[in-house]
């Protein structure tokens, strides 16, 4: 199984390791609750070195990003980061990456650990009729430290100038500098940095950052996080079967120029009429909603929850599910045996520490 | 190597179950168990009614996953842990005392012969962990 720079120091810190995808991550360090409250609450750390980094250079990077990309790479400005879907032809989409812009004709890309090998093979393809290469940088590490304490305990372990700017960093920027490579960006729904920096220096930062006192967080707190947070999981919200048109990410589609790849198939499918939309789902009850769990309502329209787990912020069981557009009021889920009553609401279910819902 | 009590009897399904001075037996899940299940948020206790061996009596849910928990004899439940829906947690941090979930009859005391010795479980759970 492949290992992070960071490995060792996980075990050290009591961690739990799962298989991941084929990389062997800390799940947890003992409790996933405590480590979710600790991001929400305060500060913690997760290490995300198993995301693959590419850097895209040369002078027609930003008409190849145009190909790839759903989004409209034209709105970034150095230091400046993009979320953005990738689709096929048909509109599925390959995966969810963020782009940052390092200056002219220079760009870094995060992409999915579990899409790694897709995607650099459909880059590969693409990137042959521009004047443009990329380069995957594996000795690049990540690590995402989060929560509305995280940027000022990391004020207390960078370099001073790096500290410096990163003060007045804006969200979704990004410093670029003397080997720190420091987004305001993160997947928990609070403030917060990932942080790149080569892998001999990751050690160091992880063990100062711990006796600045950030809580190490394993993928499971980063898991329900980011479902608080309403946001999309590859592999589980999103895949190549599904456009974003249909699963809550039309707003990483471009309105104006179509010339990116899978435009035609939306085009296509707004015409036709989009029959399925993203919803959040809470359930009162007490059990969890799980991924794959179906729905229906009163009237037999039907939907699938593809992400599920248990709110430790509002002690809840919540899910995001793909339903039909036209989906009614009273919704029920079956678990197992039973059909329990499930509310539709409005993602995310949490911000900037706050519960959205509504009891 | 999670802790393992010698005086209980186990089954497959991780779950552990004390012999009562009264001849009945309490049951919970076994420290391999709350630990492969992680956090566990809610549980859904047995009615008290009677069960044969391998029911499904109740469910314990974690974060990553929702275990049924089953009979391991036949019998019926006369008494349930309360103070697991409030504190569902008790089985994180005690599986053996404060996080027991059942107590039940036992039909046919024959039966618990067939149960497994904490030595035997010990065995079953070595390659897993």
């Amino acid at each position: 199984m492949k290992k992070t720079y960071l490995h060792q120091a996980h075990i050290d810190a009591g961690a739990k390791m799962v298989d991941f995808g084929g990389w062997d991550m800390p799940i947890n360090y003992g409790s996933q609750i405590e480590e979710h409250h600790a991001v929400r609450q305060d500060k913690g750390m997760f290490d995300v070195s198993h995301m693959t980094i590419v850097d895209l250079k040369g002078p027609e990077s930003e008409l190849f990003l145009l190909k790839i990309l759903a989004n409209d790479a034209r709105k970034l400005t150095d230091g400046k980061a993009l979320y953005s879907t990738m689709l096929n032809e048909k509109g599925g989409i390959i995966d969810d990456l963020i782009t940052y812009k390092r200056g002219d004709n220079n760009y870094r890309i995060v992409v999915n650990a579990g899409t790694r090998e897709k995607d650099l093979a459909w880059f590969e393809k693409q990137i042959k009729t521009f004047d443009a290469s990329i380069t995957e940088r594996p000795k690049v590490a990540m690590l995402a430290v989060q929560g509305p304490n995280a940027i000022t305990a990391c004020l207390t372990v960078l370099p001073t100038d790096i500290a410096t700017t990163l003060s007045t960093l804006k969200k979704f920027c990004a410093i670029d500098d003397e080997g720190y490579f420091i987004g305001r960006t993160g997947y928990t729904g609070e403030d917060g940095v990932e942080i790149l920096v080569p892998e001999d220096k990751v050690i160091d930062l992880w063990n100062k950052l711990i006796e600045a006192g950030v809580k190490p967080c394993g993928l499971g707190a980063r898991d329900t996080l980011r479902l608080e947070a309403g946001m999309h999981l590859y592999g589980q919200d999103m895949n190549e079967e599904i456009t974003p048109l249909e699963c809550g990410l039309g707003w990483t589609v471009r309105k104006e120029d179509f010339n990116f790849i899978g435009a035609d198939a939306l085009t296509a499918l707004r015409t036709q009429g989009i029959t399925k939309k993203m919803t959040g789902v809470v359930l009162t009850e007490r059990r969890i909603l799980r991924h794959n769990q179906e729905l229906v309502d009163e009237n037999g329209l039907t939907g699938i929850i593809t992400s599920g787990s248990f709110s430790p912020s509002a002690e809840v069981a919540i899910g995001m599910a793909i339903v039909d557009k036209n989906m009614g009021k009273n919704v029920k889920v079956k678990i197992r045996k039973k059909e329990l009553a499930v509310k539709c609401i409005k993602l995310p279910f949490v911000r900037n520490g706050k519960v959205l819902i509504e009891k | 190597m999670s802790y393992v009590p010698d005086n209980f009897k186990y089954v497959e399904s991780h779950e552990w179950i004390e012999v009562l001075d009264n001849g009945n037996v309490r049951i919970g899940v076994t420290e391999h168990a709350q630990s492969s299940l992680g956090d566990i948020v809610f549980v859904e206790l047995p009615e008290e009614d009677s069960y044969a061996t391998g029911d499904e009596c109740g469910v314990v849910e974690s974060v990553k996953t929702a275990s049924d928990i089953f009979a391991p004899l036949t019998g019926t439940v006369v008494a349930v842990n309360d103070a697991l829906e409030d504190a569902p947690e008790l089985i994180n941090e005690n599986p053996y005392d404060d996080g027991w979930i059942f107590e039940m009859t036992v039909d046919n005391a024959d039966e618990l012969k067939d149960l497994m010795t904490a030595e035997e479980y010990r065995n079953s759970i070595e390659d897993e962990e």
